[in-house]
């Protein structure tokens, strides 16, 4: 028998060159004569640009050329923006301002020069002249009467209201025997991927094609609209994704620096260089998160929740980036959670303030919508007295009622949540806990005990629910020599699917896995692709590559029953790679001989083409729900304020695990971004619209000594949906830990009469509660 | 993150040091550690046109003892205060206070020279510096003079060190028998420096009654200082419990404290009130 590796903790292929060093990012890249930009920003939240004088800089030692917004309004098309809904207001978002600014850190102009230590000079230089607008930060003001607008020709800061009903909810209120309510604030975070953007162009005019390095999660849709953005046919435009340095969601978008360092590449006739500082990373990097909301559940006295009707406010941000509305409609969909809620109405409203655009952080709406009614479980369990564990088992469908059709009308594929919530009640052993605590409280002692259930929505997803395909593709190739090269449309940062891929080809084909090389990223090499982000890459890519494999076997496998001189192709096994007749196993090809012959070409049954390589490209049916469980035992210091872990317990389900040591790295990493927002994390802007949190010397995330031991521990539930089984674990952590901290915390000042506090939950926040109670 | 253009210099000595900064007086910077200077320098909030190095002069980076004195080089870096024997031994609250100092990389870089030179009101060392009535010895072309801890720091981001003047030494005294030391702190949870630091030099005559207690907080009020009014509460008194918590609750008494994003002033006096206590008892179950 061959070694397998799916299922396997197989080290990971990419930690090599990345913990020795040897991986290439964008800054890494050095092209012949390159030269750099660096970008003037607002400093101002809303302003009339009243004009800019760049004589200074254009004399400047080393610089070759400045732009401003009137120098490339006709030749550069508009930043983009992906999701549709229905009414949405889409401002026209130029890659440098033209006649107002909206935001601090928005792209006012561009210098170009010799070297960046030039460039950064000269963007001193540089006078724009403003005429400061009063700013609007707060989106509930920015609703209100009076208020600044941003886009005058909405006259209105909405920028959508949108809406999901299922079943009645008026009923539910009617037939409720208790409401409960609460207003909750999922403040702004900043996704602080280690690596900040950068981009690399130049221009080829022999072959009349643009290659751009950009750090992105999603490089084939990045070159389709750079294309159109610069007027490009999309063929001569490659885009590589080299070695990215973290995404989060905060580099699955088009930026206008992406545009606009291909064009000055063009313009000039040089590659160019820009990247960003930390600084603006912060200022203009997208932020996540970012709502208010007003949530209100009508139940039973049993704890049986009739129905939860949800009111939201979406900080927009001055423009929309890529999937900016799309966002909180991730919310809405999965705004009953994993619960059989029968009612549920949700109304989002988008509202333009001036500051970055919100869009996809890692969760991308569904760690609101689960922090929103896993806060709203333990606020039920608290008002009618009962144990938030015991709330959550009573509203769960059972493991027969799958696929399971939910109130926002989603079906969930599969699913045992009482199942993962029990695993980790025992594990935390909560009976003792419960009982703990209360002795410990008898002494003044804080002990929090905070349970989340949730399930999400991965394997993003069929394509109708995308505004572009949400499939994915793969190529396998056999070369010559039988070592086999995957060319996969997913484009991970940081994931592990060069390992993981590799797993799926080496068991499938019986080679080892250091035969395997997957390969993403560039577009001149890998066929057309969507990207990495929302869970997908394994359970969509991860397919893909499955079922080009699939399609190789079958193909190597006629070839071989050929060369056995066997008929029936039905007679030939292909095992531990080594194909063999059924009935006469002595008679036997490698996997190699066999790749060699589909090159060489000499005997071929007739009609089949040389070579050997497949490509598929894979439509899922569905999304897929992983779920789970995850409780935090936490002590406030009440003298304090101060909140330290003395548990974490996490249960995932996310179907079949191709990679146990992959899965613990993405749910391990996950929660230690939820516990960023929950504990530290918040992008503060004054009320002009300056970034307070402007620096990581102000903007806390959370460091290795900030992070308890994580307990974690799986349940296997295969999905339907594809045929691994696999369901996606890149976002399960924030998902779900969040709340399981806040929830912790709240119940550790239960006695207080604290019911609800908002994030995040730093210590002074906390003293307050206590001093205040 | 890019600095503005700058001259630099690699002197190997303290005489080849002076003589640079006084050739270019207030357009030189002294570059120690780098990791208070370089990160204004990248922001361009320090614009120096010469960067005078002192990183090689090897004559600076010492801890040694002198009589009842131990004292140390100011390139000494964190590390070295946090590992030395001679420190543990004689002066262990600076040891302890170099050794919460950011995180290892900070405190292989950093040194006690140039982050007394820089008077972060919210670095650590500075709260250890008063507890222990240090002294710092600066040097010029014109000589050199001792300036005591008290006097030393100034204000925000100010010390006594004048223009042309080099920090070259600090002196801390080795500490008596029947003493006990604490630092404790609670830091800003971005930055990693204090939101309050509490350091605290207590010594007990045979009986057990108070001789000496001296109690230095940074991170609390625009420059480290020195808790009198704790101290006096102490002097004198055998101490338990409740004397020193009650000692304890004058320790932001006679400051304005600071407020920013990360603590009210409010907040910060009631940290320095809980720290100094859990900073005292501390101490005191150490001697
Ligand atoms: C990420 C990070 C975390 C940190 N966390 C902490 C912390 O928790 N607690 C803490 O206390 N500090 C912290 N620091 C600061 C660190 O301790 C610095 O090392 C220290 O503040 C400055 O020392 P330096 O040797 O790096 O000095 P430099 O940055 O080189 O110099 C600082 C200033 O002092 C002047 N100077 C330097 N040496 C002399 C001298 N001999 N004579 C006269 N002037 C001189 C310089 O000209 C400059 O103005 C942190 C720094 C970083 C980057």
């Amino acid at each position: 028998m061959a070694k397998k590796f799916v299922g396997e903790r197989v080290p990971r292929v990419e930690d090599q060159r990345l913990i020795t060093g040897r991986s290439q990012y964008v800054d890494d890249i050095v092209r012949p004569r390159m030269v750099y930009a660096a970008i003037v920003r607002s400093i101002y939240a809303h302003a009339r640009l009243k004009g800019i004088n760049v004589e200074a800089a254009r004399r400047a030692p080393g610089v070759i050329a400045v732009f401003t917004g009137e120098d490339v309004r006709e030749a550069i098309g508009p930043v983009p923006v992906a999701s549709r809904l229905p009414d949405l207001k889409i401002p026209r978002h130029p890659v440098l301002a033209v006649e107002k600014v909206r935001y601090v850190g928005e792209p006012v102009a561009v210098v170009v020069a010799e070297d960046r230590y030039q460039a950064r000079d000269a963007v001193d230089l540089i006078e724009v002249e403003y005429e400061p607008l009063e700013a609007v930060v707060d989106p509930e003001r920015a609703i209100a009467e009076g208020a600044p607008i941003l886009h005058e020709e909405f006259g209105t800061n909405v920028a959508f209201v949108w809406q999901l009903s299922g079943g009645d909810i008026e009923r539910a209120f009617r037939d409720a025997e208790v409401v409960v309510s609460q207003r909750m604030v999922n403040q702004r975070v900043i996704p602080v991927a280690m690596e900040p953007r950068g981009v690399v162009a130049e221009y080829h005019p022999g072959e009349g094609q643009l290659t751009v390095w950009t750090s992105t999660q999603i490089p084939h849709l990045l070159r389709t609209q750079l294309a159109a953005m610069l007027g490009l046919a999309e063929n001569r435009v490659r885009v590589i994704a080299p070695e990215v340095g973290g995404g989060f969601g905060s580099k699955l978008n088009v930026y206008a620096e992406e545009a606009l360092v291909g064009y000055l590449a063009m313009r000039l006739g040089r590659p160019v260089k820009w990247i960003e500082t930390r600084r603006e990373n912060f200022l203009s990097t997208i932020h996540g998160r970012g709502q208010i909301a007003e949530v209100e559940a009508a139940v039973k006295r049993d704890g049986t929740v009739l129905g939860l009707r949800y009111k939201i406010i979406q900080d927009v941000g001055a423009y929309h980036q890529f999937f900016t509305p799309g966002v909180p409609t991730l919310t809405g969909l999965m705004a009953v959670g994993p619960y059989k809620i029968p009612h549920v109405h949700f109304e989002v409203t988008g509202v333009f303030t001036n500051k970055i655009a919100t869009d996809a952080y890692r969760g991308a709406g569904r760690p609101e919508a689960t922090y929103m009614l896993e806060r709203m479980m333990d606020r039920i369990a608290r008002e009618l007295g009962l144990d938030p564990a015991e709330v959550r088992m009573r509203n769960f469908p059972q493991p027969d009622e799958f696929p399971f059709p939910t109130a926002s009308g989603l079906a969930y594929d599969s699913g045992n949540y009482s199942q993962a919530l029990r695993r980790a009640l025992e594990l935390v052993g909560y009976e003792k806990l419960r009982r703990e605590q209360q002795v410990l409280r008898q002494q003044g002692r804080y002990l929090g005990i905070g349970i989340s259930t949730y399930v999400e929505i991965c394997a993003i997803g069929p394509s109708p629910a995308l505004p572009f395909g949400g499939w994915e593709s793969a190529t396998v190739r056999v070369e010559p020599t039988g070592k086999v090269t995957v060319l996969s449309g997913a484009s991970p940062h940081g994931q592990g699917q060069e390992t993981s891929f590799a797993q799926i080809v080496a068991d499938e084909l019986g080679v080892d896995l250091s035969d395997v090389r997957v390969i993403h990223g560039d577009t001149a090499i890998v066929q057309y692709g969507i990207g990495t982000f929302g869970s997908r890459a394994t359970a969509v890519g991860g397919t893909a590559v499955y079922g080009a494999v699939q399609k190789v076997k079958e193909k190597a496998t006629r070839l071989a029953a050929h060369l056995l001189g066997e008929e029936n192709v039905a007679n030939v096994a292909f095992e531990a790679g080594q194909f063999f007749l059924k009935d006469r196993p002595e008679r036997r090809l490698t996997f190699q001989e066999v790749a060699l012959a589909a090159y060489l070409a000499k005997s071929l049954p007739s009609g089949m083409e040389p070579g050997l390589e497949a490509s598929y490209f894979f439509e899922p049916s569905n999304f897929t729900f992983p779920f789970g469980a995850h409780i935090a035992v936490v002590e406030v210091d009440p003298e304090t304020g101060e909140v330290h872990f003395r548990r974490y317990v996490a249960v995932d389900d996310c179907g079949r695990v191709i990679n146990p040591m992959l899965v613990d790295g993405q749910v391990h990493g996950g929660i230690v971004q939820a516990l960023g927002q929950a504990l530290l994390e918040e992008a503060v802007y004054d009320e002009n619209g300056q970034l307070l949190t402007g620096e990581l010397t102000d903007y806390a995330i959370p460091k290795a000594t900030d992070v308890p031991w994580l307990e974690t521990d799986r349940t296997e539930t295969p999905s339907p949906v594809n045929p691994l089984g696999v369901k996606g674990v890149g976002e399960a952590g924030t998902i779900a830990a969040t709340p399981a901290i806040v929830n912790a915390v709240v119940d550790a000042l239960a006695p207080l009469g604290i019911r609800h506090l908002d994030m995040p939950l730093r210590p002074e926040k906390v003293w307050r509660a206590i001093r205040g109670a | 993150m890019i600095p503005a253009a700058f001259a630099y210099f690699r002197p190997t000595n303290v005489k080849e040091a002076l003589t640079l900064l006084d050739q270019y007086k207030d357009e030189a910077k002294l570059l120690a550690g780098g990791h208070s200077l370089i990160p204004l320098m990248k922001l361009r909030l320090a614009q120096p046109r010469y960067v005078i190095d002192l990183g090689r002069v090897r004559e600076l980076e010492y801890i040694r003892e002198s009589g009842d004195q131990v004292l140390i080089g100011a390139m000494t870096r964190h590390v070295a205060v946090e590992t030395s024997d001679l420190l543990r031994q004689r002066c262990p609250l600076l040891a302890e206070t170099a050794s919460v100092i950011g995180d290892a990389q900070v405190r292989n870089m950093g040194t006690i020279g140039g982050s007394l030179a820089h008077a972060d009101p919210a670095a650590d060392y500075p709260a250890a510096i008063l507890a222990l009535d240090a002294e710092m010895r600066a040097v010029s072309s014109q000589g050199e003079r001792w300036i005591r801890a008290e006097d030393f720091f100034v204000d925000m981001l100010t010390t006594a060190l004048q223009p042309g003047e080099l920090l070259v030494e600090i002196k801390v005294p080795a500490l008596p028998p029947r003493t006990g030391t604490a630092y404790v702190k609670v830091a800003q949870k971005a930055s990693g420096f204090a939101l309050c630091g509490v350091a605290v030099v207590l010594t007990m005559d045979q009986q057990g009654v108070c001789q000496h207690a001296a109690v230095g907080i940074t991170g609390v009020a625009p420059k480290a200082y020195r808790a009198r009014a704790v101290e006096q509460a102490l002097r004198g008194q055998k101490l338990d419990a409740s004397v020193m918590a009650a000692a304890s609750a004058k320790a932001a008494e006679g400051i304005d404290p600071l407020e920013d994003l990360h603590a009210s002033a409010e907040y910060r006096a009631h940290l320095a009130r809980v720290f100094c206590r859990r900073a005292l008892e501390q101490a005191h179950a150490r001697i």
